[in-house]
Formats: C-alpha cells, sequence, structure tokens
C-alpha cells in the first residue's frame, strides 16, 4: 500500500521549475531510493514533503495515507509521522545531545532509554555524547549520526534521509545501514535520498530524477545499473547541453 | 527596615545554600540582608571584611599571596521583602598568584520595588585568577532593578571570567557595565544570559581593553527577549598590543513585540592585535527551528528548547 503519494508536483523556486511534474508512490515499510545528480530536485523535494517554508507555493498535492497534506504546516506533518534528516544538519548551541535527541519523546515514559539506545545504534557511546552540546564542536559526521538518532527516537512513519552518508566514514556506515534497516523493521517507509551506489543498494526501489523529474523508476539494481553509468546514454536529453541539439 | 532570621532563613533557602555548606568550616561565605550584614565565615588565606554603612554595606574580599581558596566563596546578598534597597560597595583584591571563585547567589524573590546596587573594584594582580558566578533569583512579578557595576584590572598573567545569570523569576531592569584592563598575558571573559519577558529592560556596557601583549579577551552576551522585552547591549573591546586577542560574541533571540539592539565596538591600537565580533540578532534560526518541527515539536515548544539551549 502506497503511504505517501507525490501527484503532479511542481515547485518554482526564483522563477525556475525546480520539480517538474513529479509523480511518485512511496510504500508502505518499504525502503525507497531518490537517486540523481547534484541539482536534480532531491533536497527540494524532501524540503517539499515537509512543507518547509520556501517550499510550501507547490501545485500537484502530497498525500499522506490517501490525504492531502498540502496545507499542513511541518509540526503537523511531523506528528502525523513524518520526518527528515537534513543533508546538513543544523548546529544548537548549548542543546545538549540528550535534549535534541530527546525532544520528540517529551512527556514519553523510559525517555532517557530511549535516547540512549538510539545514540549505541549509530554506534556513539552515550556516556560520551549525552551531555556534549549539538554545536559547532560536533565534527560533521557526528553531527549526521545524531540527527539519525534522533529520527530513530522519533519512529516516524516516514523518514526521509537526505545523503544519509555524507561525512560519514566507511566503518560508521555499517551503523548507517543499520539503523536504516531497524527504520525499516520497526515499519518506517524510508527515503533515501542519495547518489552514492552503496547507499542506492540498501533501498528495494528507486526513483531516478534528474532535472526536477523522475526519469525512471523500478528495482534497484535496475535504476542503479544506469545511474552508476553516469546516465549513459541519457534517456530523456534534457542535458543542458542536449538542449535543442536533438540529433 | 530591621532583617529578621525569618528573612534570613528564606534567603539562604532560596539561593540553595544549605547547612552543609553554611558550617562547613572549608568554605567560605557572606550573607548580606537587604544592608546587613547576618554573617560570614572565611578560610586561611582568605580575609574578608563585611560592615554595614548607614545606606548599603561594604565588604573586603582579599586573598593572600599564592593563596589557593579550594572551594567556592559563597556571597549571598538578597532583599526578601517586597521593597527595599541594598547597596552593596565590593572591593577585592587578589594578590600575587592567588586563586579564588566567588558564587554570588542574588535573590529577591518577592520584589515587588527592589533595588540592588552593586559598585564593585577588582583588582588581579600578577598571575590571579579570579573568577565571579552571579545567580540572580527574581520575583516572577519582575518588581527589580539591578546595577552591577564594577571595574576591574588583570595584571600580567591574571585571570578574570564573569557570569551573570537569571535563574528563576523575571529580569524587571538589569543594567550591567563593568570596564576591564588587562595587562601582558591576562585574560578576560565576560558572559551574561539573560531571558526576558513582559516589559524587561536588560541593559548591558562592557568593555574589555587589552593593553598588554598578548592579552586576550572574550564578550558574550546571549539574550533572548519576548513579549514587549527590551535590550541593549553596547559591547566595547580594545587591543593596544602585540597579540592581543579578543572576541566579542552577541546573540539576541527576538519574539513578540520585543526589541533588541546590538551595539559592538571594536577598536585596534596596535597592527600586531586582532579583534573578531560576531553577532546574531533576530528570530531563532530557522534550520535549528524546522529541525525541532520536524520532531513534532510546536513552534513554541521549538523555540523554548532552542533558547534554553542557548542560555545553558
Ligand atoms: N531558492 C532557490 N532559487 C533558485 N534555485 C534554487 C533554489 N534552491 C535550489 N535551487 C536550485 O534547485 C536545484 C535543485 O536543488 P537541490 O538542492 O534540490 O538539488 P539536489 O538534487 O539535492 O542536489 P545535491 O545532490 O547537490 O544535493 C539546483 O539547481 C539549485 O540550484
Ligand atoms: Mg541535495
Amino acid at each position: 500500500m502506497s503511504i505517501l503519494q507525490i501527484r503532479d508536483l511542481e515547485l518554482r523556486l526564483s522563477g525556475k521549475p525546480i520539480l517538474d511534474g513529479l509523480t511518485m508512490d512511496f510504500m508502505e515499510n518499504k525502503v525507497h531510493a531518490v537517486v540523481g545528480p547534484n541539482g536534480a530536485g532531491k533536497s527540494t523535494l524532501a524540503q517539499t514533503i515537509m512543507g518547509l517554508s520556501g517550499y510550501r507555493e507547490i501545485s500537484g498535492d502530497i498525500l499522506f495515507q490517501g490525504e492531502s497534506i498540502r496545507e499542513l504546516e511541518p509540526d503537523e506533518r511531523a506528528r502525523k509521522g513524518i520526518t527528515l534528516a537534513w543533508q546538513e544538519p543544523a548546529r544548537f548551541e548549548g542543546l545538549r545531545i540528550r535534549d535534541f535527541i530527546g525532544a520528540s519523546l517529551r512527556g514519553k515514559e523510559k525517555a532517557g532509554d530511549l535516547v540512549f539506545d538510539a545514540l549505541k545504534k549509530v554506534g556513539m557511546e552515550p556516556s560520551i555524547y549525552l551531555d556534549r552540546a549539538v554545536d559547532r564542536t560536533l565534527s560533521g559526521g557526528e553531527r549526521k549520526k545524531i540527527e539519525l538518532a534522533s529520527i530513530l527516537a522519533m519512529k516516524p512513519k516516514v523518514a526521509i534521509l537526505d545523503e544519509p552518508d555524507s561525512g560519514i566514514d566507511i566503518d560508521s556506515l555499517e551503523h548507517i545501514f543499520e539503523a536504516v534497516k531497524l527504520l525499516r523493521k520497526g515499519g518506517t517507509t524510508v527515503l533515501l535520498i542519495t547518489h552514492s551506489m552503496a547507499v542506492l543498494e540498501q533501498a528495494e526501489h528507486a526513483f531516478l530524477l534528474c532535472c526536477g523529474k523522475v526519469q525512471d523508476e523500478g528495482p534497484t539494481k535496475k535504476i542503479g545499473d544506469y545511474f552508476g553509468k553516469k546516465c549513459v546514454p541519457c534517456s530523456h536529453k534534457n542535458l543542458p547541453e542536449a538542449n535543442g541539439d536533438e540529433r | 527596615m530591621k532583617s529578621s532570621s525569618a528573612d534570613a532563613g528564606k534567603l539562604l533557602d532560596l539561593a540553595g545554600l544549605d547547612a552543609k555548606t553554611l558550617h562547613d568550616p572549608d568554605a567560605a561565605h557572606v550573607v548580606i540582608h537587604e544592608n546587613t550584614v547576618l554573617g560570614s565565615n572565611t578560610v586561611p588565606g582568605l580575609h574578608i571584611e563585611a560592615v554595614s554603612l548607614p545606606d548599603g554595606v561594604k565588604a573586603t574580599i582579599r586573598v593572600e599571596k599564592g593563596k589557593i581558596i579550594k572551594k567556592p566563596v559563597h556571597l549571598c546578598f538578597g532583599v526578601v521583602p517586597k521593597t527595599g534597597t541594598q547597596r552593596i560597595i565590593m572591593e577585592a583584591f587578589m594578590e600575587e598568584n592567588s586563586r579564588a571563585s566567588i558564587l554570588a547567589h542574588c535573590v529577591f524573590p518577592f520584589a515587588e520595588d527592589v533595588r540592588h546596587l552593586m559598585e564593585g573594584t577588582i583588582h588581579i594582580a600578577k598571575g590571579a585568577w579570579y573568577s565571579y558566578y552571579e545567580r540572580h533569583i527574581h520575583s516572577p512579578q519582575g518588581g527589580i532593578k539591578v546595577y552591577p557595576k564594577a571595574s576591574v584590572t588583570v595584571e600580567e598573567g591574571g585571570t578574570f571570567t564573569t557570569e551573570f545569570e537569571l535563574l528563576k523569576g523575571r529580569v524587571g531592569l538589569i543594567d550591567i557595565d563593568y570596564e576591564v584592563s588587562c595587562g601582558k598575558d591576562a585574560v578576560m571573559e565576560m558572559v551574561a544570559r539573560i531571558s526576558g519577558t513582559g516589559d524587561d529592560v536588560i541593559k548591558i556596557q562592557e568593555t574589555g581593553h587589552l593593553l598588554g601583549e598578548n592579552a586576550r579577551g572574550v564578550l558574550r552576551s546571549k539574550i533572548a527577549v519576548r513579549d514587549d522585552a527590551r535590550a541593549e547591549i553596547y559591547n566595547k573591546m580594545t587591543a593596544s598590543a602585540p597579540y592581543a586577542r579578543g572576541h566579542v560574541d552577541c546573540k539576541e533571540i527576538v519574539q513578540d513585540r520585543a526589541k533588541a539592539m546590538a551595539v559592538p565596538v571594536v577598536e585596534v591600537n596596535h597592527p600586531r592585535a586582532h579583534i573578531t565580533h560576531e553577532a546574531a540578532i533576530g528570530s531563532v534560526d530557522s534550520k535549528q527551528l524546522e529541525t525541532l518541527l520536524a520532531r513534532g515539536l510546536t513552534e513554541d515548544e521549538a523555540v523554548e528548547l532552542i533558547i534554553q539551549g542557548m542560555l545553558s
């Protein structure tokens, strides 16, 4: 069953169509990948699904469990179960990691234990990290893992992970993949936004995005083979240099 | 008005000073209610003198040369009744290579019309180390005006750090005026973390002069204002010697009808000195906010958490 449906989604930024008529179906409890070159519109899609400011003037629709979420604010979308891990996570001065990861667990029983477990799952030693701040003193990779831990703790219905591997070393990559498996096991639908083949392989189904359009979709292997060969031959002649140059 | 022992008890309670701390022979303290000295204890190497004047209290702290005061010295200042004025003239002398950390508890829990004036002169001799943490507890209605004023000299290799924090209650009016001069290799750091609501007024005037070679200084203000509160931050840092390094950092989060102003002045008078300045004033950072919204927090909850973090 499809949990998240994108219908003919268009978004213009500074007059330019960045998302150009996207129609996509994300299936409940599946791991989907969205691949595409730099500037394809992947992060824009993520932010538009989340409904962030600057990404709300859309045409078309976004349906979650069959209902339009177009008019919902980001926090309302989150409370329905949609969340996003940023490509470059924010840093917070003074906010402790325990409070950051625990933010979605406030008022919940055993929140402290859940925060502890979430850190463990991304391979971070709680005794070292719990009381540190989510600030500039964390490395980029640490910050990414903490973002992922906060999503594990939240147990969302849909988790959009924007380039979960960026800045992550080989050893930590295993933790990231493990976390994706844990999310799926817990019933979460995962959207992996990436241009890494290793991340793509974690998915069961993939979309190929280019120039704000879905160029192809299908089993991970099929999309991976084509994307891995740098999309040659280009199926849509939508590269800037190909424009007006149909041979 | 005469201080009652009931007031004294309340003062200590609210300051979080338990009997254990007060009876600890190794921990020095002074308790001043309104303009009356209620008690004090000192430790070897530390001299405390507190005398009541007709319109205030004069307190002198001196740490002997080379003496290290291990436990924080607790200064408990306060006015328990709803109205009153407290004026404290404080002089601190840190002799060469001495070391002390002061924890000042300033307690005005029921203030409706209270004034607290502090006039400090602090002298930190060569190689000495002095830290002054000021923790305030105010009434929820904010009927208080606080005027901390200090002039500080830090000699060669000395260190001065101070932190001002409002733990509880409303600001009322806070008007901080500190001026610090640093000699060769001396270090100063001043931090203020204050959150204003209602019609609170926060005024901070902090000046640091890096006069000696290799002197270092940081001025840091973390302020949050909401409702109709106002904040004015005047930070000034001057550097006049080779390798003097300074940093001025002002962060102010503004919500509702509140207003915040930052007037940083950096002045460098030597080609090998360097001062940096950083300011962020306005609403909370949108990425921080959106990250927390994406975890399901409401906007109010998210802002609260961001501010708590910044002020912590
Ligand atoms: N506010 C904006 N105004 C104009 N163009 C924008 C704006 N924001 C993004 N873009 C453009 O939209 C396109 C898609 O950007 P997006 O960040 O979604 O790409 P991406 O697929 O995530 O790329 P990457 O792999 O580099 O992360 C880019 O060409 C970008 O320059
Ligand atoms: Mg991107």
